[in-house]
């Protein structure tokens, strides 16, 4: 997968990780990929909500050791 | 630098909902979250916005909240509840509090009611944890006491058992528990008791346990307090009730207040059916009907009493409990196999968690308990 920007949101709870994406998701142009790295257990459930609700694409996610990795492509 | 938003913790909201006091939720988490599970209370009023939604300012919101009301912003664990509230504060709104912990706390918060007086000077106590609808108890005598269907939150029977200063001697499971993971084993280790479990429940598990069997008689203080297990299968193949000092009956996910246990949890629902009929049809009613029922759950708020307590005569349930007054027996048959509710969250895990086979974390432990408990049918 092409990526051009991976945010690291290792360690920060709730709220963060998705107020850290929305700001990362505005440094990459539409149809571009930006990675995301959270350990926070709810990231899962709200990264695919948020992606949905602002018209972007969670193409994949995957569980590392303990991190959640998310692949977002911008709406 | 501005001060922090005030709180309300989930033993203040627990007083709220039984006290039918009024209270604006205003839920930040995801919509699929809210409408699994939510604070439940008749006198709430609700709106779920997603925190994500709010980043950009809240301003859009500002004419659906009340201005005469307390509001109570609610999320997964308290942090975005604490930034939409702050945002609201910054709007200039004063009837604003964020929900301590979140549902997290809401979900492991136990209030521990007091049942009754027991014969000879004993005491029985139902822990109600209001937000998963979970139910266990303490039968207190003589300087001892036994723990019935704990939850993993141990903490909370060892510091009531010192406070009222008797030591916990035996802790039950009234079956293998599906919805939430039992705090039973961790509870005995920490207090010396002795560990119960039936042992048709208990055929893969990978640790040591006493056999709870038909007929089994434990005795709790000198002045004995008698807890007589009565074999009762149908929600698992192994579940007991028990009747505590001849006149509570302790139904665990068999007999619920409005509703009935539901068989399938283990995967043998067709297999079951009959054993929770006979249980129910049968078993019961062959006891007094004068018997307290103290189930393991409670589903919706209006089976908890005026005092908090979630109990009712047997005689009653077998008039009004929709689940007793099943005639046929394949319409029966079809109510609690087919068209049941969704399963409890990670209940597979869960499951596996009780009888040892895996042991997660903390923070895995809350993330699968997550949700109401869903045992029963209706």
């Amino acid at each position: 997968m092409n990526v051009s920007k991976v945010l690291d949101a290792k360690g920060l709870a709730c709220p963060m990780p998705i107020v850290k994406t929305k700001k990362a998701i505005k440094d990459v142009e539409s149809g571009e990929v930006l990675e995301i790295h959270a350990t926070d257990q709810g990231a899962k459930s709200d990264l695919t909500a948020w992606a949905k609700s602002g018209g972007h694409e969670l193409l994949q996610h995957e569980e590392d050791n303990g991190v959640f990795k998310f692949w977002i492509q911008k709406g | 630098m501005k001060l922090a938003i005030r709180e309300m913790t989930a033993k203040q909201v627990a007083k709220k909902v039984m006290n039918k006091e009024e209270l604006f939720i205003l839920d930040v988490r995801t919509e699929d979250a809210f409408q699994d599970w939510k604070i439940e209370s008749a006198s709430f009023d609700y709106l779920n916005i997603p925190y994500f939604d709010l980043l950009d300012g809240v301003e859009e919101i500002l004419d659906q909240l009340p201005e005469d009301k307390d509001i109570l912003v609610v999320c997964a664990k308290g942090g975005s509840s604490q930034m939409v509230g702050e945002m609201l504060e910054e709007e200039g709104l004063t009837n604003i509090y964020s929900f301590g912990g979140g549902m997290k706390a809401w979900s492991e918060h136990l209030e521990p009611i007091k049942v009754n007086d027991l014969n000879n000077g004993g005491e029985l106590y139902q822990f109600v944890r209001i937000g998963k609808g979970c139910l266990s108890y303490m039968v207190v005598s003589d300087g001892e006491a036994a723990v019935i269907d704990a939850t993993r939150m141990t903490d909370v029977y060892a510091d009531f058992a010192k406070e009222l200063g008797v030591d916990i001697k035996h802790v039950f499971d009234t079956h293998l528990h599906a919805d939430h993971i039992s705090g039973g084993r961790q509870l005995a280790e920490l207090t010396g008791g002795t560990y119960w479990l039936p042992p048709k429940d208990a055929t893969e598990v990978t640790f040591e346990y006493a056999k709870l069997e038909d007929g089994e008689n434990v005795t709790v203080g000198n002045t004995t307090i008698d807890i007589n297990a009565l074999y009762s299968p149908g929600h698992t193949i192994g579940s007991t009730s028990f009747v505590v000092d001849n006149q509570y009956l302790m139904t665990g996910d068999i007999l619920f207040i409005d509703s009935i246990g539901r068989p399938d949890l283990a995967g043998e629902a067709e297999d079951w059916v009959m054993d929770l009929r006979e249980t129910l049809y049968t078993r019961y009613q062959e006891l007094s009907d004068e018997l307290i029922v103290l189930p393991a759950h409670f589903m919706i708020m209006d089976e908890l009493n005026e005092d908090g307590t979630v109990a009712e005569k047997l005689g009653v349930l077998f008039n009004q409990n929709h689940g007793l007054n099943i005639e046929d027996q394949d319409e029966f048959r079809k109510m609690v196999t087919e068209n049941l509710p969704p399963q409890p969250n990670a209940y597979e895990e869960i499951r596996e968690t009780n009888m040892g086979k895996i042991n997660p974390d903390d923070e895995k432990q809350r993330e699968m308990e997550v949700g109401p408990n869903r045992c029963a049918v209706r």
